[in-house]
């Protein structure tokens, strides 16, 4: 296995985790925070599979991409953590209706 | 001037003119109204020109910049992107002239640069040729319509738009695994580009299942609704009314391109499947809308409804079956935008939306009900309306296909609706036990709800002009189309 795949499965690793942490988790920062690790697993994958042929410099298209990912990254994730604290504010919880404990 | 006119990149323009509107509306909150109407007259002349340019031209790239595709940014205008810009136009124009009456000072000046931030996203959305600006597009276009849900407030809504914002999260970066997988595989992500270098390999196969799996989502085809209503009932209603006749459709749009031009042919049994999803969808979404109370959770469950339409289309995969599925998508558009407009005329006159508590709708608010009923008889499917002619393509192409049963879901799900749509019509005649004091509805609430209804119904009389309109580039002739 060369180092290249290494990187590209361990970025579907972080991607599943992430999936798992977000159904899991009641709580909203949990929940951003996975919806993060799902966003850097996906960026992983993308970077690594640039350097796809051995020896040759790395492909820079997916670089641009990664680049791009990571400032729709973050503003969706400041735009989520706005919103959580406005819940928060609204109804004193940090969780969606349906994940309550009655 | 006439060689200007032809020359001009209207594709860039009908993108460029709203950002600079919403631009302008942030900067000078205080005329926020007056420009965002005219940002909204200047989008729609746009999308005249290029139509024009289209229609005269066929079919238009632009390479942004100068820089061409593989590296650049393509624009790619073909009659399907047109058609749908040019509803895009009309809902859109109506919406602006609705929120213009409906929205305080306070609200107004944050609902107009996130309105025009978000048509600007969908108009670069629709006419985006390759798979990675359609992500960003469509991530820019969930951002803006989050934040539009949550200009409501109240803690429905701020819940409401949160669940929504994850789930929009979710579903973009399932599709942007899609995309590296795809991107690795075949060196582009320029569609065109793809669909010539489209072979099969495994890699393809889980970009197939994540890209779909993620548009789904997003489209909320039944098990993957339930953000839906909540969402788009507690938005504000112009809010409402955009998510239910533009959102939704702009992720069915990427996947219809993608299941058209990219994805290998040989997917019939993933068709089955979408089908049947789709079959499910219509029945659970009419029931649920049956059973509601209150009358914007009701059209929400319909939008369910209405979405799984759409994917009948999948399984019989013949060029009728998807231009019949998209007329269906035109005039659901149009009549969904006025029903929610209606339901928002009922809201401010009587306070409320409960659906039981209806007093004398109709004989105190005739033009809001008429517009209510015209969007009814277009989403039921009864003729003349445009509803009928998308159903009808639908129903000859299962026949055509031998696939009779998709036929037998059109007609119950039609008459689903009829009983909730009567349902509604039912109680707005009749006096209600408690009576509720009466607030005025602006005059051009009620005309633009009723305009949007009646082009819904018209839309059947003029049908062969827009379907032959759909031909230009010919959009229905590649990948997994017959």
């Amino acid at each position: 296995m060369n180092s290249i795949l290494l990187y590209a499965l361990a970025g579907v690793g972080l991607f599943t985790l992430g999936l798992y942490a977000l159904i899991v988790h009641a709580h909203l920062l949990r929940k951003i925070l996975a919806i993060n690790v799902m966003g850097s697993g996906v960026f992983l994958v993308l970077v690594s599979l640039g350097g796809r042929t051995p020896g040759a410099s790395p492909d820079p298209v997916p670089h641009a991409m990664v680049i791009t990912g990571i400032v729709v990254a973050v503003s969706a994730t400041a735009l989520a953590l706005a919103l959580m604290l406005r819940v928060q504010a609204k109804t004193g919880q940090t969780l969606l209706p349906e994940e309550r404990l009655e | 001037m006439e060689v200007a006119v032809e020359n001009m990149p209207w594709g860039v323009m009908v993108i460029l003119l709203p950002l600079a509107g919403a631009l302008v509306c942030f900067l000078w909150p205080r005329r926020s109204v007056p420009l965002g109407l005219l940002g909204a007259l200047g989008v729609v002349a746009c999308v005249t020109g290029l139509c024009w340019q289209v229609v005269e031209q066929g079919a238009q790239r632009y390479t942004v910049g100068g820089w061409g595709a593989p590296l650049g940014i393509d624009l790619y205008a073909d009659g399907l992107s047109l058609l749908m810009l040019m509803m895009t136009a009309v809902v859109g124009l109506g919406i602006s002239i609705y929120s213009s009456g409906y929205f305080e000072h306070k609200t107004a000046v944050v609902f107009w640069p996130l309105w025009l931030f978000l048509w600007t996203a969908l108009n670069a959305l629709l006419l985006s040729a390759d798979i990675f600006n359609l992500y960003v597009t469509l991530e820019l276009l969930g951002l803006s319509a989050v934040a539009l849900v949550a200009l409501a407030g109240g803690a429905d809504a701020l819940t409401a738009a949160m669940r929504y914002l994850l789930v929009g999260l979710l579903g973009s970066l399932c599709y942007l695994l899609g995309v590296a997988l795809l991107y690795h595989s075949f060196g582009s992500v320029d569609i065109a580009i793809l669909a010539e270098r489209m072979e099969l390999s495994p890699a393809v196969w889980a970009a197939v299942g994540l890209m779909s799996a993620g548009l789904l989502l997003k489209t909320a085809l039944f098990p993957l609704h339930f953000w839906l209503p909540p969402a788009h009932a507690s938005a504000p209603v112009p809010v409402s009314a955009l998510l239910s006749a533009l959102v939704v459709m702009a992720s069915f749009y990427i996947l219809l391109r993608l299941w058209l031009e990219v994805f290998p042919p040989g997917a019939a049994a993933a068709g089955q499947l979408l089908g049947l999803l789709g079959a499910t969808a219509v029945l659970w979404g009419g029931i649920q809308a049956l059973r509601q109370t209150r009358l914007k959770l009701l059209i929400a469950y319909s939008t369910v409804a209405q979405m799984g339409y759409l994917f009948l289309a999948f399984p019989l995969g013949t060029s009728f079956a998807w231009k019949g599925a998209l007329y269906l998508l035109l005039s659901h558009a149009m009549a969904k935008a006025a029903m929610f407009m209606a339901a928002g005329n009922i809201l401010r006159f009587g306070g409320h939306d409960r659906i039981a508590d209806l007093d004398r709708v109709a004989q105190r608010l005739p033009l809001t009900l008429a517009a209510f009923s015209l969007a009814g008889i277009s989403i039921m499917g009864l003729p003349p309306s445009g509803g009928f002619i998308g159903k009808w393509m639908l129903l000859d192409a299962a026949f055509y296909r031998g696939q009779w049963w998709w036929a037998l879901i059109l007609i119950m799900g039609g008459l689903l609706t009829a009983a909730y749509v009567f349902k509604v019509v039912g109680y707005a005649f009749t006096q209600a036990e408690v009576t509720h004091e009466a607030s005025r509805v602006p005059a051009g609430m009620e005309w633009t709800a009723l305009v949007l209804a009646l082009a819904a119904v018209l839309l059947g009389l003029f049908a062969p002009w827009p379907l032959a309109l759909l031909d230009i580039g010919f959009p229905f002739s590649g990948g997994c189309a017959e």
